[in-house]
């Protein structure tokens, strides 16, 4: 196994486009590592992107916040004006594996490793965030909810890999918020996990919401009618109730060891309506 | 047969080199070929926190860490924590405590109750589980550990 440590974004396209594409990103390796050990995976060449500038740290500037693909969780934990911005991307990061496993992955790793419970990615999802791809054929900015394409599989063409995502900075009167149900209290994957993100104007009333649904279906989702149900409501009473219903609706879920089809659909709706509530309490909270 | 790497590094506060394969993990260059067997393999997954490090200031699972990666890096280990024949406090009050049974886990407990207590000195309780809740024990059932950890804090604070 070959292992190269590029220091441009250049380098790494053309390192992961030669041999077939045979080469395979290394960010945190927290899940390419397991996978590795498990014979799961035997990449000719191990492409380490984490001595990319662009793809380590927050950079912040009048439109919002770019995260480096390959920042760590625990970094990312750190910056405060992020954390104070969108709380519930930050907390969604902050739910994957252990303190240990927090050290090193990332957000996109979590995202292109493409599991349908990552824990980010309904969180990224009702940001809005947006990912920076970079490949053989130059730069393109692809929508976080259009990355992940199946179980362990992205849209992301060979040669092509993340290099950041982009986060708005949020309208006033905003909040974000994600919560998951695991079995355990800890280390355990996602049962079901839902982001909310939404706007209030100085009234009160819901002008801008985005949903995101992970661990229900094959791939994370966004929930068009979630959103819908908020919009133009104070997100309380009958609003909270289309919300679920949404939420519940949208799942497409299978039977496993953590949970029900029945059982997640109904979590899925619980999970909608408390997120929701954060992410009002959070808006209301917030003055820009 | 592939080429080995040749890896330059600091462990413990000391200049080090290796030459490693580069499918070999951190971990394994500790173990095999530094001979630092203080780190556990309990599942070489990343879920039990046996081979618990600190990699540049970072608690980190090293079974998850290749050894190509630490490359000019800074690298803690268990063996770096009693200084000469002092042991640390964590580790005194580990043994006051009986937080140990096997001592498996305890390696990567100390660690990760090193790098808990080095950015936040006076932590609840629950924050002392949480941050552990990536190191697993079979024996004592954590109670002990958890009150070792917070009794450690308080004599590290000099209360």
């Amino acid at each position: 196994m070959d292992y190269r440590s590029p220091g441009t974004v250049k380098e790494a396209v053309e390192l992961l486009t030669a041999h077939n594409g045979a080469g395979q990103v290394l960010a945190g390796g927290t899940d390419l590592l397991v996978k590795l050990r498990a014979g799961f995976v035997d990449p000719k060449l191990v492409v380490d992107v984490k001595s990319i500038p662009q793809l380590r740290g927050i950079a912040v500037d009048s439109g919002g916040f770019r995260i480096g693909a390959a920042t760590s969780c625990a970094e990312i934990g750190e910056h405060a004006p992020l954390v104070a911005a969108w709380p519930g991307v930050v907390e969604a990061l902050h739910l994957i594996g252990s303190t240990q496993i927090q050290g090193r992955a990332t957000p996109g790793g979590n995202l292109c490793n493409a599991s349908p419970a990552a824990d980010s990615v309904p969180a990224m999802i009702a940001a809005g965030a947006i990912c920076q791809v970079a490949g053989p054929a130059g730069e393109r900015e692809v929508r976080v909810e259009d990355i992940v394409t199946a179980p362990g599989r992205t849209s992301l063409a060979r040669g092509e890999f993340v290099v950041n995502f982009k986060l708005p900075k949020p309208r006033s009167r905003s909040g974000d918020a994600y919560l998951r149900l695991i079995p355990r209290t800890e280390m355990d994957i996602a049962v079901v996990g839902v982001g909310v993100a939404l706007t209030l104007d100085e009234n009160g009333v819901c002008t801008h919401a985005r949903v995101g649904l992970g661990a229900v279906a094959p791939t994370p989702l966004l929930v068009a009618e979630g959103a819908k149900a908020l919009i133009g409501t104070r997100v309380e009473g009958k609003a909270l109730d289309a919300l679920a219903a949404a939420a519940s609706s949208a799942c497409k879920p299978i039977d496993d060891k953590r949970g029900t089809v029945s059982y997640r659909v109904k979590v899925a709706g619980v999970l909608a309506r408390r997120a929701a509530l954060v992410a009002l309490e959070r808006a209301r909270r917030q003055r820009i | 047969m592939a080429t080995k790497r040749h890896v330059t590094t600091i462990i413990n506060g000391d200049p080090a080199e290796f030459l490693c394969a580069t499918e070999q993990t951190l971990l394994d260059v500790l173990r095999d070929v530094l001979y630092l067997t203080g780190s556990k393999e309990g599942c070489a997954s990343g879920d039990c926190g046996a081979c618990s490090v600190i990699l540049d200031g970072r608690l980190v699972c090293s079974c998850l860490v290749l050894g190509v990666e630490v490359e000019g890096r800074s690298v803690e280990t268990i063996e770096g924590m009693a200084s000469g024949d002092e042991l640390h406090p964590l580790q005194r009050k580990f043994l006051e405590h009986a937080a140990l049974q096997c001592g498996v886990c305890t390696p990567g407990f100390l660690v990760a109750a090193k790098a808990l207590l080095d950015r936040h000195p006076d932590p609840t309780e629950t924050q002392i589980r949480y941050w552990l809740a990536g190191n697993l024990c079979r024996c004592t059932g954590y109670d002990k550990i958890v009150r070792a950890v917070l009794d450690a804090a308080a004599q590290m604070r000099g209360n």
